[in-house]
């Protein structure tokens, strides 16, 4: 424990803008897979498990595209609509045969497409660490902010995070096809009767979820080692963070992620061997205080 | 229920007497060593199936206690002041007192939320092991070795003997779950699996009795580990890794959950099946995972449970049929 030097880092000014750069960071990338995630979950009832390897799909798409065409813009949509497509393909062909289904085979279904994403990418991009490397467009000097420096990139990521998440909200609170994916959620007999296509909007909110995880994936890209298998650590750090945001809550899971995030960014600091636990205790609380989450409604 | 303990009997000694002289039979080491991973992955999934195909709590972080028993066991061992027997029953008790921590948490939740919270458990204790260098040895995994300190004048390090200790093991933990899920105690959690808000106007406390097979499940799992500890002299961050739970839960669907005995053909069936993927070829994950999706969207469950579904089906229905014959007999002569 380390007690001073979050004190002094919290006290100065360089240090602390630094600290919730990263936590920020951190922050929203985790906002976006755990808002995939928790719309998935909120619409159609099942948790992707295989929601990481979305995440790393987008990381290596983008890394792939990045490297054939050098426009970060491109690998930065390839990476995004690539995950996307991905989900889409998945939900109809393999995760719409099993709603309903017995949890166990949910889970097996997603065990089982984790392992083939996972050896897919050793096999096509090897095992060993990949670097996509800052793009050109922002090898530019960081910008000073209270004494400490921010990477452009930081900032340019946390707003795209932003108003992704900004427009995924309006989108569902604002906008009729909005409130038919709503209305779906509670009851998709009465949604399918009134003449909705609801196999097409299952899919293209599965499509959706995993557009974001991709999204988050490619925008980690230019920042993070990319090795097969790094969306389970970030599907289990989500998970937290919709268990404490509240499953099928957006605003939930943007409180959550950035709570998460400023645990991670500070607590390397003052207490690095004690993050995770950090995160499980709160993990752990909300259930016992209220297990539906900050701002859920459903019953657990 | 007296002919019922008869054959429970019967069939525990037959698979004892089987696993004992198996290797007599045929003595090759690579079959004992097959054997007792299978022992050991037998346990894990047998253990699981108390909480998943007897209580219905689809459970998804079970290698914790797989890997709380490897390397709390190990670790004592390694300590040297503890002989084999009191580092076993140490380690089961540790872990069980970690699935009552765990499990009071879990058991509160309901389907899917409980399957994630186990599973974001079991991935703390995964990064525990990995961080905490000094203890664990982080991912290297537990190096130096287990000693085998001879107690009651039985040798470990003999393999032969280390193969018939865990012969013995393993049958007596199934006699334990066995006549744990033939207890009242059992057919109360087969009700809470069925329908809960029924067990709960009956006046059963769903939650303590959820919690107290989530321990015993727990602590069973903790045995598996230990034999594996035992057996590779050492423990490794992979018993607590995600991918050790998700094996159980396919064992299981190889095996099937109704029939007790389902998950230890599982368990043997998918380590047969891990054995000849990993000759062939390094992609063991993607053989693995295409093998299951076919399994899942082909048959729609588990294969023993297929079979175990046609075969109840077929019985019924000659059931039916021999009832039936006789009361339609005298409705088709009557307007006659």
């Amino acid at each position: 424990m380390n007690l001073e030097a979050l004190v002094a880092c919290l006290t100065s000014a360089s240090c602390a803008v630094t600290q919730i750069s990263t936590a920020l960071i951190v922050g929203t990338l985790l906002f976006l897979v755990a808002a995939g995630l928790s719309l998935i979950f909120g619409v159609l009832g099942v948790i992707n498990f295989a929601h990481g390897g979305f995440y790393m799909l987008g990381a290596y798409f983008a890394f792939t595209a990045y490297k054939l065409s050098g426009s970060f813009i491109v690998a930065l949509v390839a990476g995004s609509l690539g995950a996307g497509l991905f989900g889409v393909l998945f939900e109809r062909l393999i995760i719409s045969r099993v709603y309903g289904r017995d949890l166990l085979m949910q889970l097996l279904v997603c065990y089982a497409l984790t392992l083939i994403l996972d050896d897919g990418v050793k096999l096509i991009y090897g095992a060993e660490y990949r670097m996509m490397g800052m793009p050109a467009a922002f090898a530019v000097a960081p910008v000073q902010i209270a004494g400490a420096f921010v990477p452009g990139y930081y900032l340019f990521m946390v707003a795209i995070a932003l108003a992704t998440g900004l427009l995924l909200w309006l989108g569902i609170n604002r906008t009729l096809l909005g409130k038919t994916i709503r209305a779906l959620a509670i009851n998709p007999q009465m949604v399918g009767v009134l003449g909705v296509n609801t196999a097409a909007l299952y899919a293209g909110v599965f499509g959706v979820g995993s557009l974001l995880a991709g999204m988050a994936g490619a925008l980690a890209a230019p920042i993070r080692t990319l090795t097969p298998g790094i969306g389970f650590s970030f599907l289990i750090e989500s998970f937290i963070v919709t268990v404490i945001g509240g499953m099928g809550s957006i605003a939930g899971a943007f409180i959550a992620a950035l709570l998460i995030g400023f645990i991670r960014a500070f607590g390397a600091i003052g207490f690095p061997w004690f993050v995770e636990g950090l995160m499980f205790a709160i993990m752990a609380l909300v259930l016992v205080i209220k297990p539906t989450g900050l701002l859920g409604r459903e019953a657990a | 229920m007296r002919s019922r303990l008869r054959r429970d009997i019967v069939v525990g000694l037959i698979l004892f007497f089987v696993l004992f002289f198996l290797p007599t039979l045929f003595p090759k080491p690579a079959l004992r060593d097959f054997l007792i991973y299978v022992i050991a992955y037998g346990l894990l999934a047998m253990s699981l199936n108390l909480l998943i195909g007897l209580t219905g709590l689809v459970a998804f972080g079970h290698a914790a206690f797989f890997a709380s028993g490897a390397y709390t066991f190990a670790l004592l061992m390694q300590w040297g002041r503890t002989s084999i027997p009191v580092a076993m029953l140490a380690a089961i008790l540790g872990t069980a007192v970690l699935a009552l921590v765990i499990g009071a948490i879990c058991v509160r939740l309901k389907n899917i939320y409980f399957s994630f919270i186990t599973l974001a458990f079991q991935m703390f204790l995964h990064s525990v092991i990995l961080t905490w260098v000094s203890m664990t040895g982080g991912d290297q995994g537990l190096q130096g070795g287990i000693p085998r300190p001879v107690f009651f004048g039985i040798d470990l390090n003999n393999a032969r003997t280390l193969y018939s200790f865990c012969v013995v093991t393993f049958v007596l933990c199934l006699a334990i779950m066995r006549q744990v899920s033939e207890s009242p105690f059992g057919y109360t959690l087969r009700m809470i699996r069925d329908n809960p808000e029924r067990a709960n106007f009956l006046g059963v406390n769903v939650v303590r009795m959820k919690l107290g097979v989530f321990v015993l499940s727990g602590a069973m799992a903790s045995v598996g580990g230990i034999v594996l500890a035992l057996f590779v002299s050492g423990a490794y961050p992979e018993f607590g890794f995600w991918t050790t739970s998700g094996e159980a839960i396919f064992m299981l669907m190889l095996g099937g959950t109704q029939l007790f005995l389902g998950p230890l053909a599982g368990a043997l069936l998918l380590e047969a099946l891990n054995h000849y993927i990993t000759i062939y070829t390094e992609y063991h994950g993607l053989v693995l995972g295409v093998v299951i999706l076919v399994i899942v969207l082909g048959l729609r469950r588990g294969i023993a449970d297929s079979l175990f579904a046609y075969v109840t089906q077929r019985r019924e229905a000659r059931r039916i049929d021999e009832v039936k014959r006789p009361i339609l007999q005298p409705t088709k002569n009557e307007p006659a």
